[in-house]
């Protein structure tokens, strides 16, 4: 393999590691405040996608993605809402189906709002063919906005958690429920905040990656699968550690495209997936320490 | 055995029911009729396993699938060019081999239904078995996770593999002789014996199942549901049986494949697919978890309403209503939904309405 080559699977892979990067926080933020796992998080990605491309019909690019991120955050608001925050300690498996059931309506309606066509937003600078040379590469420019908007992202996250007051509020909640609660924090408040949060950055990733990888109505399962994946590998709950993992999961695809046939690639991040699972519940990067007093 | 007597009101409903679409000249409903009976029986073992003994899984469609195309590969693909393979004349030795002509005229070699659905229901064990032992290790979110990574997997392969017919499936599977006379088969000259093929199979399985949670097995499955960690502290070996009913609801999941598949001519990956194995939890939340009747009325009706189009392009859209509502209102099922929950005047309506008008209170202050 030439180092030309060698470069462009890596690029390849941290661009869509980051995207997984992105799912996988976004199950971690509401996990933590909540213990579910979310499992219409990829149907915020896809959202993301979809309204951008719809609204930018009539508004220019940045509006429209701004806008689209605005929306999915009032629709995750409106699920946490309507769904989740009037039902008294309910059991893992019913919330487990209750969120199915969600992602199963919003890209059943996505289907009849937008049909099965692939969409795309255009390129935000340039086109398809215009590339940036890295180390001999040749790469397309939306592939530094993604990777750029996903870092960024995980930078100012960190700063939200680390340093504002509703951030802290927010880790409380994850840290120990009923102590935020004694502490006068409002625990409800912060699941809806969760769900508003998670939404808004899957909608982001959806939309700068809409681009290079085109959004349909049902992208949100493969999506949520391979968050899911990465934030196991990470160790669920730990934000930096789906950072890793997002970046390993994803560089492991790009390379194995020149093993195994693509139509077989799914099913080995599903394998990983498994192998972590059986071997190693608690992530690469967790302590089992810790683990010995969870439940997997 | 009080409960058993619950069976010959049932029989009597099958019976009833193919004499009146004999009678009323409707005969054509008995061919959807026996489609949601295979598929009811795959519910019904999901519903042991997820209402009894409490493990999600969210894979079932793999296992139908491990089973229908299994039995459908092996009884449609040509083995005439393998003959000298060892494992071809190993098969021919048993006599599990039939020889016979495709539409043209060429010598066509292949496995006998039965040979093809013993193996296809011994991989369903081998699979649940080796898959088993780790999953149901894991809880809660993770074992859902587990089982739904298993039935994409499933699913990838199918659409991958060309042996399996990639998008296209696997069409033109031959009718399977159970027994003389009982002929599992499209052809229209066997539909009413299809129809009873597909219930007796059904209630012989509901037999099977209802003497199993009678037993000592059924009472350790409760005790694990109730409290793991409890059951394991009065000596219920919980790995085990959780492991047996696993595999005991793979193999009917797979038989269920088998005999749809031979029943149905062909199939497709869409069998194999996440919808479809969330669809069977849809039905047996509705039907009450814990709630072998329920999830087999449920399961039939579901069925037969989805297979006569009833849904429209609506199909999947309705069984994620479906979940969210039976999971917000009654996860308890259907059948323990008392008239008038959704009322304002009931408990849970009360609450539900009652935080509709504080949001509405707190929006116009």
């Amino acid at each position: 393999m030439t180092t030309e080559l060698f470069i462009q699977y890596l690029v390849a892979g941290i661009t869509y590691g980051s995207i997984y990067a992105i799912v996988a926080i976004g199950f971690n933020i509401i996990y933590n405040t909540t213990g579910i796992i979310n499992f219409a998080q990829g149907e915020f990605v896809m959202l993301g996608g979809m309204l951008s491309i719809t609204f930018l019909q009539f508004l220019p690019l940045p509006v429209a993605i701004a806008l689209a991120v605005l929306a999915t955050m009032a629709i995750g608001a409106g699920i946490e809402m309507l769904f989740i925050r009037w039902l008294k300690q309910p059991g893992i498996l019913r919330m487990i189906i209750i969120t199915i059931g969600l992602s199963i309506l919003i890209r059943e309606t996505a289907l009849h709002f937008w049909g099965a066509n692939v969409r795309s937003l255009p390129y935000f600078v340039g086109n398809e063919i215009s590339t940036i040379a890295i180390f001999g590469a040749r790469v397309s420019p939306q592939v530094l906005w993604v990777i750029g908007t996903c870092g960024l992202m995980v930078v100012f996250l960190n700063i939200f958690f680390q340093t504002t007051s509703i951030g802290r509020e927010m880790r409380a909640c994850a840290a120990n429920r009923v102590a935020a609660v004694l502490c006068g924090i409002d625990t409800r408040n912060m699941v809806t905040l969760s769900f508003i949060l998670s939404a808004g950055i899957g909608a982001l990733a959806g939309a700068v990656m809409s681009p290079i990888t085109y959004t349909q109505y049902d992208i949100g399962t493969g999506l949520a699968i391979k968050g899911f994946t990465v934030a196991i590998i990470g160790g669920l709950g730990n934000s930096l550690g789906a950072v890793g993992g997002g970046l390993l999961l994803g560089i492991l695809e790009a390379f194995s495209v020149s093993v195994v046939p693509l139509a077989f690639q799914d099913a080995i991040a599903i394998t990983i997936l498994l192998v972590i699972l059986f071997v190693r519940p608690h992530g690469l990067f967790g302590s089992s320490a810790v683990a010995g007093l969870k439940e997997f | 055995m009080r409960k058993n007597f619950v069976f010959l009101p049932v029989l009597i409903i099958v019976v009833l029911i193919q004499l009146l679409t004999a009678w009323t000249g409707t005969i054509f409903y008995l061919t959807q009729m026996t489609m949601s009976a295979y598929y009811s029986l795959l519910i019904v073992g999901l519903c042991v396993l997820m209402g009894y003994a409490g493990q999600i899984s969210l894979g079932h469609a793999g296992f139908f699938a491990i089973g229908g195309y299994i039995s459908a590969a092996l009884t449609t693909r040509n083995l005439t060019a393998h003959v000298e393979h060892p494992v071809v004349r190993l098969l021919d030795l048993l006599g599990c081999l039939q020889a016979g002509q495709d539409i043209y005229g060429d010598p066509l070699l292949v496995v006998t239904p039965w040979a093809a659905c013993l193996l296809a229901i011994g991989a369903a064990l081998a699979v649940s078995f080796v898959l088993g032992i780790p999953v149901l290790k894991l809880k809660g979110h993770y074992l859902a996770m587990a089982t739904l990574g298993f039935g994409i997997i499933v699913y990838r392969l199918v659409l991958a593999s060309e042996y399996f017919g990639e998008a296209d499936g696997i069409s033109g599977v031959p009718g399977f002789s159970l027994l003389p006379g009982l002929f599992v088969s499209g052809d229209i000259s066997w539909r009413v014996t299809n129809y009873y093929i597909a219930w007796g199979v059904l209630l012989i399985a509901m037999l099977l199942l209802r003497h199993l949670i009678d037993s000592r097995v059924g009472r350790a499955l409760r005790a694990i549901h109730g409290a793991q960690d409890a059951a394991d502290a009065m000596g219920v070996d919980t790995a085990r049986f959780k492991l047996q009913t696993f595999m005991v609801s793979a193999v009917l999941s797979a038989l269920a494949g088998i005999l749809l598949t031979h029943y149905n001519g062909g199939i497709g990956p869409s069998e194999a697919s996440v919808m479809k194995s969330v669809r069977y939890v849809a039905i047996v939340a509705v039907g009450g978890m814990a709630h072998l009747w329920g999830a087999l009325a449920m399961g039939m009706i579901l069925n037969f309403l989805s297979l006569r189009g009833c849904f429209g392009s609506y199909d999947d859209a309705v069984f994620g209503v479906i979940l969210i509502v039976i999971m917000l209102f009654a996860p308890n099922g259907i059948l323990s939904l008392r008239l008038g929950l959704l009322s304002p005047l009931s408990l849970k309506g009360r609450q539900f309405f009652g935080f509709l008008r504080k949001k509405q209170a707190a929006k116009e202050a």
